[in-house]
C-alpha cells in the first residue's frame, strides 16, 4: 500500500476493537513466567554452553598483550575468544566502534574476550584468569572542557543541517524588550532496561540461528552479517520478547557476536549475556549535553527570537545529540536559528535512548520558557498558548499536518487545577514542606517508516499474522492483534500474532515511536489485501463489508474461513510513504503538568502528582498507550531528579555502571499518574490516523519536575539532574 | 550444614595477587588460588512442590540452578548482584533475591517461583490483577514484582514494619506509601508503578 495522499474512511475507522482498553494478549505469559525471552530459547540439556563477557580496563589505547592458556587450561573451559583468533571482522552500518577490541580500545568496557564454558560459573571463574597489559593512551572525557578549547565541530542531525538560520536573531534578539540568555547541561544516561543485552548462538555447519534481544530484527541481522563477513541469508535471528530496550537495543551488540565466534569455536550453541556492570560501558547511552538558549520577546509575550545552541560529544564516527530538533518547530518567532556541535570525547558510544533529541533538549528549552514566562510576568501556559504556531515556523508555507497543542495545555491546566499554583516561588507551604506546581510543553516528531506483514487466513476462520516487528514492552502483539481483527472483521481471539522473526517480513521495528503506527499500518495493508483476495474467492465484490466473522454483500453472509475452504489464503503486503511527511509537518503534541515537595530543612525533593495530556492522532489501545505514557513519566521524573552516569574523568569511563549506583526511580520515588489522551484522529500521518506516542509521555517531563521545584523553593537549577544539594545553599530561610 | 574445605592462602599469593592486579589488568584474585568454589554436591530443592535432586557446583547460585538446571525461566535475571529484584522468588515463605544466595544453601527448603504461584488453579489473584491493570510492559521484572507482592502482603499481615511504619507498636497498614516503600526493591524500568500500586490493592482490598 503506497500511501501518498491522506487516509479517506477506512475500515479501522470502527474502532469495535482497535481504540479499546483490551488487556495485552501476552499478558498471561507475562505474568505466569511462560514468556520466553532470547536468552530462556535453549534450556538445561540441549548441549549449551556458556560464554563470558571481559570488557577492556582502560579507556582508550592498545593490547599490549593478553595472555589466556591458564583460562584455557581452566576447567571446563571449551574456548577464548579474543581479537587475534577472531578472523576478521567488519564494522556494522549501525556500529562506530568496532565490537571486539584488539589491538586498539577504542572504550571502556569494549569487549576484549569471551570464555566460553560448560558452565556459567565455569566461564565467569576463567574470565579472572586472564592476564592483559594495556598501552593506555590519553583520552578526552571532559566536555565542558572541550567546549570550553572550542573542540565542538560543527555536526549534522541526520538530514538536518549543523546550522539552521531564519530572518535575523542576532539584531531580533538585540532589539527585544525582554532577554534570556542561559545555558543548561543535562548528564549522560543509560537506558539501564532489565533485561541485559543477552543471546545464543548455534551454528548448523553455515547457518547461524541467533536468540537475541534486539529492538530490530533487520537491522541486527545485516550488522550481524556484516560483521561476521557471511550472507545475511545464512542468519535466522529470533528475537520474541524483549525486556526492555529504550533505544539501547536498536543496534547490534558485542553479546550477538561474541555468541556467533563463541559458538564456532567451541563447536556448541552459546549463550552469553552482558554481565551487568559491563552493560553501562560497554553498550551507548545517551550522551550529555551543554545548550546555550536566547529567546527574546516584546512585552506583550510574543517571541521575536529564539536560538539553540547544543554541543555533545561522540567517538569517531558517532552522531551528536539533536537536542535543538524541537526548538526549530515548537514556537513561532519570526528570527530563529540553531547550532549543533559535536566534540570528540573518548567515552563509550553515545547513541539513541528514547526520545533522542526532544528528551534532553525540551529539558532546556522548556525550564527556558518557564524563566522567559516570569521575566514577562505571564503564566506559563499563557505564555506557550501565545506563541503556539499551527505552520513550520521556518517555512510559514508547510503546515502542521495536525496540532492540538493549545487544546493539551489548555484541558491539561483545567484538569490539574493549574489556577491554585502559588505565582510568587516558595510562598505555598505544608508544615515542614514547600509545594511547588511545574508545567511543561511535550513535543516529539512522528517517523514515517516503511514496514511490511504477512496475513493467513485458515479454514477454521483463524488469521495468523507474521511480521518481523519487536514488542518491546510496548503492546506491539495486542494493538497489532486488535488491527488484524478490526480490518477482517473477526473477533480478536481468532488472531494470532507471531513478531520478531527473520522468517518473517521486515517492519519498522521498534524505536523512536515508529513502532506502533508503523506496524500496525503495515498489518493494515496486509489485511486489506487478503480481504481483495478473499472476496475474488467467494466471487464477491471488493466493497463487500467484512464483519462478525463474515463477508457480506447483499444478501450473502458467508463465514471467512469459507474462502480458505481448499487451502490458506496468504496476503503479504505493507505501508510505503510519499512524500506527505514533507508536505506536512507531522508531529505529536502534549502538556506535562506536576505538583513537587520539597523538604524546607533537607532539600529533599518529591514528586507528589502528575497529569500528562497528549495528542498523537488515534490511540490504538488506550490501556497500553498509557502503560507508555506513565513509564515515560517515571523515566523523566529519574532524569529531572536522579539520573546520571558519572564521568570517571582519569579513568574515562562511567563509574557508577550498576543499578545500585546509576539511580532510577523506584515505586516509592512515583506518585499517582493521569493521563489524557485528546480524541483526535491524524489522516495525513497513517491509514491508521495514528501516531507515535511513547516518547511523547517522556518529552518535557524532566522541565515540569525542575519547574515544579523551582515555583516550591525559588531555586533555579540549570544542571541536571536537580539533587538536593544543589539547593541546600540556596534555599529559602525557614521562618 | 555444609563445610567448605579451603586451599591455604598464604599472605605472598595474595599480595602478589594484588601486585599484578595494579600493574596488569586482572578480573579479580582467582590467580592467587582462593578457594574455586568449582567442586560439585548435591542438593534437594522443593520447587513449586516438586522435588529436583540437583548435583550443582557450590558458587551456583539458586537463581542460576531454577534457570539453568531447573529450567524455570520465570526468575529473571536483571543484574546478579541483589541490585533490582527480577529475581525474587518466595522461600520458605519469604521473598529473596535468588541471585545472592547459593543453592546448597537451601536443602530441603520451600521454593516458590512465578511458575508455580497459582498452584494447579492456573492463574493468581496477583496475576490477574496485574493482568487487569496493565502494571508491566516488557515483563521482565514481573516475576519478580508479582512474587514480592505476595509475600509483601504476608509481611504486612505478619506486623513486620518497614522504613515508612510510623507507629512501630502498632499494626503497619496497607497504605499506598507502605505499598510503594515495601516494592522498592523490585525496579520496573518500564515504570509501570502506578500501575502495579493499582494491582496490588486491588487484591489487597485497599482503595
Amino acid at each position: 500500500m503506497k500511501f501518498t495522499e491522506p487516509a479517506g474512511p477506512n475500515a479501522i475507522d470502527n474502532q469495535t476493537i482497535i481504540s479499546r482498553p483490551v488487556s495485552r494478549i501476552d499478558g498471561r505469559l507475562k505474568t505466569s513466567g511462560g514468556a520466553k525471552y532470547g536468552y530462556e530459547q535453549l534450556g538445561p540439556n540441549t548441549g549449551a554452553a556458556y560464554g563470558y563477557v571481559v570488557g577492556a580496563g582502560i579507556a582508550k589505547g592498545k593490547i599490549r598483550s593478553l595472555e589466556s592458556s591458564a583460562a584455557r587450561a581452566a576447567p571446563g573451559v571449551l574456548a577464548v575468544v579474543t581479537a587475534e583468533n577472531a578472523g576478521k571482522l567488519g564494522k556494522g552500518k549501525y556500529n562506530f566502534a568496532p565490537l571486539l577490541a584488539g589491538p586498539e580500545v577504542h572504550h571502556y568496557h569494549q569487549a576484549v574476550a569471551l570464555v566460553v564454558a560448560d558452565t556459567f560459573e565455569a566461564a565467569r571463574s576463567a574470565a579472572t584468569l586472564l592476564r592483559i597489559e594495556y598501552a593506555a593512551e590519553k583520552g578526552e572525557f571532559d566536555l565542558q572542557a572541550a567546549r570550553a578549547r572550542g573542540d565542538g565541530q560543527p555536526a549534522p542531525i541526520e538530514q538536518d543541517p549543523a546550522d539552521t538560520s531564519v530572518g535575523d536573531f542576532d539584531g531580533a534578539f538585540a532589539k527585544a524588550s525582554i532577554k534570556l540568555d542561559e545555558t543548561y547541561s543535562t548528564p549522560d544516561q543509560s537506558h539501564a532496561m532489565m533485561e541485559p543485552h543477552a543471546s545464543i548462538a548455534a551454528w548448523d555447519g553455515d547457518q547461524l540461528t541467533l536468540w537475541t534481544s534486539a529492538q530490530m530484527v533487520d537491522w541486527h541481522r545485516s550488522d550481524l552479517a556484516k560483521t561476521l563477513g557471511i550472507e545475511k541469508e545464512k542468519i535466522r535471528l529470533i528475537s520474541p520478547f524483549i525486556g526492555g530496550g529504550f533505544g539501547g537495543k536498536l543496534f547490534l551488540r558485542a553479546d550477538a557476536v561474541l555468541a556467533a565466534l563463541g559458538s564456532r569455536k567451541a563447536r556448541r550453541p552459546v549463550k552469553v549475556a552482558l554481565p551487568r556492570p559491563l552493560v553501562f560501558n560497554n553498550t551507548t547511552h545517551r550522551p550529555a549535553t551543554i545548550q546555550r538558549i536566547r529567546i527574546g520577546a516584546e512585552l506583550d509575550g510574543k517571541i521575536v527570537a529564539i536560538a539553540h545552541d547544543s554541543w555533545s560529544g561522540n567517538l569517531d564516527g558517532g552522531p551528536p545529540e539533536g537536542a535543538v530538533a524541537a526548538t526549530r518547530l515548537l514556537y513561532a518567532g519570526a528570527n530563529r536559528q540553531t547550532a549543533t556541535r559535536l566534540a570528540k570525547i573518548d567515552l563509550p558510544e553515545g547513541h539513541s535512548m528514547r526520545a533522542p533529541g526532544e528528551a534532553p533538549g525540551l529539558m532546556a528549552l522548556e525550564v527556558a520558557m518557564d524563566e522567559m514566562a516570569e521575566k514577562l510576568k505571564l503564566d506559563p501556559v499563557e505564555f506557550r498558548m501565545m506563541n503556539d504556531t499551527q505552520v513550520d515556523p521556518e517555512k510559514p508555507e508547510r503546515k502542521f499536518s495536525l496540532r492540538n497543542l493549545r487544546a493539551c495545555l489548555q484541558l491539561g491546566a483545567e484538569r490539574f487545577g493549574w489556577s491554585r499554583r502559588p505565582m510568587t516561588p516558595a510562598s505555598l507551604r505544608e508544615g515542614r514542606l514547600y509545594i511547588g506546581y511545574g508545567m511543561a510543553a511535550a513535543f516529539r516528531n512522528n517517523i514515517a517508516m516503511k514496514s511490511d506483514a504477512r496475513v493467513r487466513l485458515g479454514r477454521d476462520g483463524r488469521i495468523v499474522v507474521e511480521t518481523d516487528m519487536t514488542d518491546i514492552g510496548t503492546g506491539s502483539y495486542t494493538i497489532i492483534a486488535q488491527t488484524a481483527a478490526e480490518t477482517m472483521g473477526v473477533p480478536l481471539s481468532s488472531i494470532d500474532v507471531r513478531l520478531g522473526s527473520s522468517d518473517y517480513p521486515v517492519s519498522c521495528g521498534s524505536g523512536g515511536q515508529f513502532g506502533a503506527v508503523n506496524s500496525t499500518s503495515g498489518v493494515f495493508a496486509a489485511c486489506m489485501k487478503l480481504r481483495e483476495d478473499i472476496a475474488r474467492k467467494l466471487g464477491l465484490p471488493f466493497d463487500s463489508k467484512f464483519e462478525g466473522g463474515r463477508v457480506a454483500s447483499g444478501e450473502w453472509r458467508i463465514p471467512v474461513g469459507e474462502a480458505a475452504a481448499n487451502g490458506d489464503l496468504v496476503a503479504e503486503d505493507g505501508v510505503e510513504y510519499g512524500d506527505l511527511d514533507k508536505r506536512y509537518q507531522e508531529s505529536t503534541f502534549g502538556a506535562h503538568f506536576c505538583e513537587v515537595t520539597v523538604d524546607a530543612d533537607t532539600a529533599e525533593m518529591r514528586v507528589r502528582r502528575m497529569l500528562a495530556v497528549c495528542a498523537a492522532g488515534r490511540i490504538l489501545n488506550p490501556k497500553t498507550a498509557r502503560s507508555q505514557v506513565i513509564g515515560a513519566m517515571t523515566m523523566g521524573v529519574g532524569a529531572a531528579l536522579m539520573e546520571e552516569l558519572t564521568v570517571d574523568k582519569r579513568a574515562g569511563c562511567f563509574i557508577n555502571h550498576d543499578l545500585a549506583a546509576y539511580e532510577v526511580p523506584v515505586n516509592a520515588d512515583i506518585p499517582h499518574q493521569d493521563v489524557i489522551f485528546l480524541d483526535e484522529l491524524d489522516p495525513i500521518a497513517s491509514p491508521m490516523k495514528a501516531k507515535g506516542v511513547a516518547e511523547l509521555g517522556l518529552c518535557g517531563v524532566a522541565a515540569a519536575v525542575a519547574n515544579a521545584v523551582y515555583n516550591a523553593v525559588g531555586v533555579r537549577v540549570r544542571d541536571y539532574p536537580i539533587t538536593l544539594d544543589k539547593l541546600l545553599e540556596k534555599m529559602p530561610i525557614r521562618a | 550444614m555444609t563445610s567448605f574445605p579451603l586451599p591455604p592462602v598464604d599472605r605472598r599469593t595474595v599480595l602478589a595477587g594484588a601486585t599484578a592486579a595494579a600493574t596488569a589488568y586482572s578480573t579479580g584474585l582467582s590467580a592467587a588460588g582462593l578457594a574455586s568454589g568449582a567442586d560439585e554436591q548435591t542438593v534437594t530443592l522443593r520447587v513449586n512442590g516438586q522435588t529436583h535432586a540437583l548435583k550443582l557446583e557450590e558458587r551456583t547460585t539458586l537463581l542460576d540452578a531454577l534457570r539453568e538446571h531447573i529450567g524455570l525461566t520465570g526468575t529473571k535475571k536483571g543484574c546478579d548482584h541483589g541490585q533490582c529484584g527480577a529475581c525474587t522468588v518466595i522461600v520458605n515463605g519469604r521473598r529473596i533475591n535468588s541471585c545472592l544466595t547459593l543453592a546448597l544453601m537451601h536443602e530441603g527448603d520451600a521454593v516458590t517461583t512465578i511458575e508455580g504461584l497459582a498452584g494447579r488453579d492456573g492463574q493468581h489473584p496477583m496475576q490477574a490483577a496485574f493482568v487487569k491493570h496493565d502494571a508491566f510492559q516488557c515483563g521482565y521484572c514481573t516475576s519478580g514484582q508479582i512474587c514480592s507482592s505476595v509475600a509483601m502482603l504476608d509481611e504486612i499481615k505478619a506486623g513486620i514494619p518497614s522504613h515508612v511504619t510510623e507507629d512501630l507498636n502498632a499494626e503497619p497498614k496497607r497504605t499506598p506509601e507502605e505499598v510503594r516503600e515495601r516494592m522498592s526493591g523490585n525496579i520496573c524500568r518500564c515504570g509501570a508503578y502506578s500501575n502495579i500500586l493499582d494491582a496490588i490493592n486491588e487484591v489487597s482490598g485497599a482503595v
